[in-house]
């Protein structure tokens, strides 16, 4: 299995995720991947709504966002989150990623978009890159032993 | 039935399962289908309306859906028919995602209805005329059925009201 430095925040904690979709099957696949990256599941939810509610609840560093959804949509719960919470970093998870879509979801405050089925190494560069920006952000990864740095 | 509009599918479907499973596929057993479509396992109805129509089926046994779904989770999960319609819906919805997009950046606008998931012994409804492609993609945790139908709307309407001309 391919390995990953882990993704710290500055002070060194792991970086926290909020996972929101409603397929629980594709939530336990991005879990997969938080845990390679050496996160944390700050929570689950499984339509915008309740996204809302966890984000509230957790404030994680990151969320990444389904965008069809039952309930309320992704790129709806965006706009409310980026409302308040301006320096919310969310980032798209759809298998959908036609131009009016992904701009859509940046218009309403998302940092970026991937496009399922998410590849490990892309998900990876795309976390490095909107924690880059973070002042919590992210720390300088540090390689293991075994392990490659991408 | 037009090959512009059915290779994105194929495309999409072959790109899904590799990347997902992380292994090889194969696309085998190529054919087109006018009979009314027998479900071999789970399947997934996607419905499609607007400058193109048609559906896309997606098939495939339950061992194989759980076999899916351990691979992604990252170990074995207990057999379930939740996990089974989960698993065939995201998969379903990640093949048509992927197709859509490449359409939808041709520049065909639609709408894409949510997967309706068949489980019961009876088979898939469709019409006698519906031609359909018919693939198997062979994969690591076995093998997955798509029955491809898709038109041009203002093709088939020209069509539907052509009248022939007069001497």
């Amino acid at each position: 299995m391919q390995q990953f430095s882990p993704l710290l925040r500055r002070d060194q904690q792991p970086v926290r995720y909020l996972v929101v979709d409603d397929s629980v099957f594709a939530r336990k696949n991005l879990i997969k991947m938080i845990e390679l990256f050496g996160g944390e599941v700050a929570g689950e939810a499984g339509d915008g709504l309740t996204a809302i509610a966890e984000y509230n609840r957790s404030t994680p560093d990151i969320v990444l966002m389904d965008i069809t959804m039952p309930q309320m949509e992704g790129i709806e719960a965006v706009e409310r989150i980026v409302r308040q919470h301006a320096d919310a970093r969310i980032v798209m998870v759809s298998s959908v990623g036609y131009q009016e879509n992904i701009l859509a979801a940046l218009q309403k405050g998302a940092k970026h978009f991937v496009q399922k089925p998410v590849k490990p190494e892309v998900l990876y560069e795309i976390l490095r890159y909107v924690l880059g920006d973070d002042p919590n952000g992210v720390a300088a990864p540090v390689a293991l032993a075994g392990e490659h740095q991408l | 039935m037009r090959m512009e509009l059915i290779q994105p599918f194929i495309n999409a479907a072959d790109a899904v399962f590799s990347e997902s499973l992380q292994a090889p596929t194969k696309i085998v057993d190529l054919t087109m289908d006018e009979n009314i479509y027998r479900r071999k396992g789970v399947a997934a109805l996607i419905s499609i309306k607007g400058d193109i129509e048609g559906r896309v089926i997606l098939d495939l046994a339950p061992e194989v859906a759980m076999r899916v779904a351990g691979h992604l989770a990252g170990s074995p999960l207990p057999e379930s028919e939740q996990v089974i319609r989960e698993t065939v819906c995201e998969l379903a919805n990640m093949v048509i995602g992927n197709s859509v997009t490449l359409l939808n950046d041709q520049g065909f606008r639609f709408k894409v209805f949510p997967p309706e998931i068949h489980m019961s012994e009876e088979g898939l409804g469709g019409s006698a005329d519906t031609e359909a492609m018919v693939l198997c993609v062979e994969t690591p945790c076995g093998q997955v059925y798509l029955n491809i139908a898709m038109h041009y709307l203002h093709r088939r309407r020209r069509e539907q009201t052509a009248v022939p001309a007069l001497d």
